[in-house]
């Protein structure tokens, strides 16, 4: 059972606390969109061995959607950021690089 | 046969006789005692059968890796299956029965599996009942299930009670042997907050049964001496009869205490869960001895040699009076040793090993005149329900026999593996060593906690240290380190001294002798309780189950109640030579908390009848309660069902309900119903992209019905949403829907529209909510009065707030019946005083509270869709003919894209209709419909489903809807619907709508 930190209201807790909410970073394809991109969209998900990044929510604390960044393997916990953004902070992918030399995933790395 | 001895049982009280029964013989045993150590006492050397074979079996083992020693323990509520006679304390009144025996323990006819166990080899069960494949529903499998299980599955309800206990702490050492214990006390030294579990009742493990000295004493007295050093630390806790059951992520531990179980009189809980979070893990768990292979290995009487050492110690135990010692190490001599002392024969010890000079251990089990035998091993022992004597080979042999001994113990060693369990559970890797022959934990591949820090240390024999002075040292390492990687200081104290026992290098033993043929391997066993033989596992490998994880499966090697404890390695070392590389390239299976099995009642806690979750109930939920309502969960609310009067069934409630409200006037406690309010700038413009249809251009006091899709286009949810004023709305959601519409809302406002104006509270608890429906609706309210409620000043789909019989209320006039009807909103602290005025007004109206299911059958006759029956995740709003319910102008709304997708547009897909038997009976609900051809499993073409079926009172017939391949161009065609009672159910495909197809009698 994971420990996070919610970015939003500060609390330290529990996996039981919070609800995780799939890929984060997705980009939204409505009508007029092309079947590829549609498909990605829907049904094409990151499946990582090494780094993430996931929603989640702390639907038993402030209610508040957030991002977290963390190691599938080794389940460490680069960072957590507000869910309001298109991309992970420039200072997270930063860390990540000082411990995962190399890491990509997705459009970002 | 086995008996008390006269001396030894350190953790006796012979003071105390207690007395039990088992399989109902009365017998005696001593306080301190397992029920293990006092069947033995009372020569009960066979205890049970074995799983395939129904062998008898005997104990093998002392602790938590025993397969054999499985009983059914108490009776009635307190009844248990496969209760392990190791490790179940005794009591005074303990009941306890052998298990998988038929008719009795001594005389079971199932045993006749054995003399078949040649025709029987690994993967029996797959190859022979394949075929024919009927006979596998009606013929094998309820035999082979009548078969199958060791206990018998419970019959009452749990009398126990469990709970469940949250604990913090900067270290947690889990096993407190001496290695535990000194583990603690390095790490509390520091200030460090620790948490110590112990799975036995007793601390200090196994160190005063091997002997040896620390600080100078004896390990009984260092035992005394740091007991009382961590009991007077504040920062320090134990618990003894607590397991370390599992490692999870992060440093969450579950920690499974058994308070009762050894005294079933003392009040409160039976166990308690420990949900534990530790900032470090010390595992001291200690090591655990393993079997040797060789014919004969299961018969009574042949023991693990520290087990029978621990007898003779702790309980003063003797298993027999002539024990045979066959291994290949050093330690098992101390159990000759121990058993020479204790005035018993040993007649020979078997090593397989030729040492080129005598050991410390040898010279001195010479010296006591123990015959020895080096290159020497067991080539079958002789017994049936107990050891009678073993046939002395060479080990390098194939088994020629050299020499009989007559003997009614054979105490064997294999070597030691450490447990390595907790360990591995999140991860922790392992690494062979070859010395000592096993898998020991590799410290640079530890499991990580959240910052990528290790957070699990092994200590002392868990840890592969197997000499006194080592296992000390590395204890006090392990504490110290635990508490230094939480930001504690420990004290710079010494670690405690100890000498350790100079001791000849083991020898890998894993198939005795090592030539044995297949008459001798087909009757050596690797796993006691599940019956696997060498000859099974050779057999997976040459059959290509090559993975440990197969052939664990194919064999089921491993997969008993004990987990593989014993048997694993020896196991994976003769898939190894069977595959021909070397066990770490084979590997270890995945080990998987819990360590021992725990009890279910444990994991469930306290949440078990009324608390297992909480109810939502209405403001009027004691009204409905004390006027016959038939109760129904729906999600966490309960609504009634129907009002059942006196002399009444369920369906003739339902079927009075639901004329009366057709026919007269109908109260419906609608409170459950979702009340979301959407409020900001952007509400219209959000609203417009969570329905399908347009709610930005809802005039202020009208309503709306709007269906909610999620991004795959499939319908989720529907319900009428009312605008309040500009920049307000109030959507309803359906009685399940209201957290997760909510939730629905806020991520999408919170990821994707976060610079939208628009914010979203849930007050579906602020109100009650009452459906007045029926001709004499309207006449109710007049009653009531305080506002018009005319068709003129409140037409149908608006809203108005107002009064009503003095009550503040919201009036909103929307039907979901087809009749004249208002939904009326209070706030909740009025809702049952406003509920018994409408009675009171609606007394000689014919004024009737209905339940759900008359709910149903007026919205099914008028062919209104049902969230849940007209769909289930995978139907969109087209499939049900709610195409006007869908915007057209609309550029984008969550689901269209997924809705243009060629499947969803595809006109195969079924689509909604209504159901008319022929004969006027009811459709079973769920029965699929059945077209022409076969498909390409032979099955029958499916070309529709029934998705809602009720009897009409009011049409006087079965009415129903379902999804139909081309239905709706399929009026008038009559289709079969085959029962799961045989019977073929016809129906005519017609208009969903039965009921008011015009739509006049709400209007009005």
């Amino acid at each position: 059972m994971l420990i996070l930190t919610c970015p939003c209201c500060g609390v330290t807790a529990e996996e039981t606390e919070f609800h995780a909410g799939g890929e984060a970073h997705l980009k939204r394809f409505g009508p007029g969109s092309d079947n590829a991109d549609f498909e990605n969209y829907l049904f094409m998900r990151e499946n990582p061995k090494g780094v993430h990044f996931e929603r989640w929510r702390h639907n038993n604390g402030c209610g508040k959607w957030f991002y977290a960044a963390r190691c599938t393997m080794t389940l460490e916990v680069f960072g957590t950021y507000l869910a309001q953004t298109y991309e992970p902070p420039a200072d997270l992918c930063a860390k990540i690089s000082a411990k995962r030399p190399g890491w990509s995933w997705g459009r970002f790395s | 046969m086995s008996t008390r001895l006269a001396t030894g049982g350190r953790l006796l009280n012979k003071a105390r006789a207690v007395a039990f029964n088992f399989n109902k013989t009365a017998m005696k045993g001593f306080e301190g005692d397992t029920l293990a150590l006092a069947l033995l006492a009372n020569d009960q050397m066979l205890i049970g059968r074995s799983f395939k074979y129904h062998r008898p079996r005997g104990l093998v083992a002392s602790g938590a890796e025993e397969p054999n020693g499985l009983v059914n323990m108490g009776q009635g509520g307190k009844f248990e299956p496969n209760q392990r006679v190791t490790t179940t304390e005794l009591f005074d009144g303990l009941t306890a029965e052998s298990q998988n025996h038929w008719p009795s323990l001594e005389f079971d006819v199932g045993a006749v599996n054995a003399k078949l166990s040649r025709f029987m080899p690994a993967g029996f069960y797959y190859k022979m009942f394949i075929h024919p494949r009927p006979l596998w529903k009606h013929v094998y499998e309820p035999i082979i299930r009548a078969a199958a299980g060791l206990g018998k599955a419970p019959k009452d309800l749990d009398a126990d009670t469990y709970e469940h206990f949250y604990a913090f702490c900067d270290v947690l050492v889990i096993g407190a042997g001496v290695a535990g214990l000194q583990a603690a006390k390095s790490a509390a030294s520091s200030g460090a907050k620790v948490l110590l579990l112990e799975q036995n009742a007793h601390l200090g493990g196994r160190a005063p049964v091997d002997g040896g000295q620390i600080n100078d004493q004896s390990a009984d007295e260092f035992i005394t001496t740091i007991t009382a050093e961590l009991a007077a630390m504040e920062n320090v806790t134990i618990r003894t009869r607590t397991m370390g059951s599992g490692v999870y992520d992060h440093g969450y531990v579950l920690g499974y205490e058994r308070l009762t179980d050894h005294a079933p009189d003392l009040a409160g809980p039976r166990h308690r869960l420990w949900r534990i979070r530790a900032g470090h893990i010390v595992t001291a768990t200690g090591a655990i001895e393993r079997p040797l292979s060789f014919a004969g290995n299961d018969i009574p009487g042949v023991m693990l040699a520290g087990a029978v050492r621990d007898y003779a110690v702790n309980y003063g135990v003797s298993i027999g009076d002539r024990t045979v010692v066959v291994t290949n190490n050093d330690d098992a001599y101390r159990t000759a040793i121990t058993l020479k002392h204790a005035g018993l024969d040993v007649p020979v010890i078997l090593d397989a090993r030729v040492l080129a000079t005598d050991s410390a251990l040898v010279a001195q089990a010479k010296a006591l005149g123990i015959r020895v035998l080096m290159g020497h091993a067991i080539s079958s022992v002789q017994g049936g329900k107990r050891v009678t004597g073993v046939s002395v080979c060479s080990q390098a042999g194939e088994g020629s026999v050299l020499e009989e001994i007559t003997c009614d113990v054979v105490a064997m060693s294999g070597g030691w593996s450490p447990v390595v369990h907790l360990w591995s559970h999140c991860g922790g890797k392992l690494t062979w060593d070859d010395a000592q022959a096993h898998f020991r934990p590799d410290p640079s591949r530890a499991p990580t906690g959240d910052k990528g820090q290790a957070f699990v240390t092994c200590a002392g024999s868990a840890n592969g240290e197997m000499g006194l002075a080592e296992i000390m040292a590395d204890a006090d390492a392990a504490g110290k380190a635990a508490a230094t990687a939480m930001g504690f200081k420990p004290k710079t104290q010494q670690a405690p001294s100890a000498v350790t026992v100079a001791e000849a290098a083991m020898m890998p033993v894993w198939l005795m002798p090592q030539g044995a043929g297949y008459k001798l391997r087909s009757k050596t066993w690797l796993d006691y309780q599940n019956d696997v033989k060498v000859s099974d596992v050779q057999l997976a490998a040459q059959e290509g189950f090559e993975s440990v994880e197969h052939a664990k499966r194919y064999t089921t090697l491993g997969m008993a109640t004990d987990q593989g404890k014993l048997s694993n390695i020896n196991g994976l070392a003769i898939l190894s030579d069977a595959l021909n590389q070397p066990i770490p390239q084979t590997g270890t299976t995945t080990f998987r908390p819990p360590y021992t099995p725990i009890s279910m009642g444990s994991v469930g806690g306290e949440a078990r009848g009324h608390v297992f979750q909480p109810v939502r109930r209405t403001p009027m939920y004691d009204w409905h309660d004390e006027n016959g309502a038939d109760w129904e969960p729906v999600g966490q609310w309960r609504r009634p069902y129907a009002y059942v009067r006196d002399g009444e069934t369920v369906h003739d409630a339902v079927m009075r309900e639901t004329k009366n409200t057709r026919e007269a006037l109908g109260i419906l406690d609608a409170s459950t119903l979702g009340k979301l309010i959407v409020k900001g700038a952007d509400a219209g413009k959000f609203l417009d992209m969570l329905y399908t249809n347009m709610m930005s251009t809802l005039k202020v006091g009208k309503c709306r019905y709007g269906l909610m899709c999620n991004e795959n286009g499939f319908l989720s949810d529907d319900g009428v949403v009312a605008r309040i004023d500009d920049d307000t709305f109030l959507c309803h959601t359906t009685t399940g829907g209201a957290e997760t519409i909510h939730g629905h809302m806020e991520e999408w406002l919170q990821t994707e529209w976060w610079d939208w104006d628009v914010y979203v509270a849930n007050v579906t608890e602020q109100y009650a909510q009452v459906a007045v429906v029926g001709p004499n609706a309207r006449t109710a309210l007049e009653r009531l009065g305080g506002m018009d409620v005319s068709a003129e000043s409140l037409g149908f789909m608006e809203w108005a707030d107002g009064t009503l019989g003095g009550f503040d209320v919201r009036v909103y006039r929307i039907s979901f019946s087809g009749e004249l009807s208002y939904e009326i909103a209070v706030p909740a602290s009025q809702g049952q005083a406003f509920w018994d005025a409408l009675m009171a007004v609606g007394a000689d109206l014919g004024a009737m509270p209905y339940g759900t299911e008359c709910l149903h059958i007026l919205r099914a006759e008028k062919g209104f869709i049902m969230i849940g029956d007209e769909t289930d995740g995978t139907v969109i709003p087209q499939d049900l003919g709610l195409g006007w319910a869908i915007s057209k102008k609309k550029e984008d709304y969550l689901g269209k894209r997924a809705q243009e997708r060629e499947h969803m547009a595809s006109s195969e897909r079924w689509k909604l209709v209504g159901l008319e038997t022929v004969d006027g009976s009811t459709l079973p609900d769920g029965a699929y419909a059945v077209g022409e051809g076969t498909n390409a499993n032979g099955q029958r073409n499916m070309i529709g489903r029934v998705t809602s079926s009720y009897h009409s009172p009011n049409l006087n017939k079965g009415i129903a809807m379902g999804l139909v391949l081309h239905g709706p161009d399929r009026m008038g065609e009559v289709i079969t619907f085959p029962g799961t009672d045989g019977k073929n159910y016809e129906a005519k495909i017609v208009s969903p709508i039965f009921y008011d197809p015009e739509g006049e009698k709400p209007n009005v």
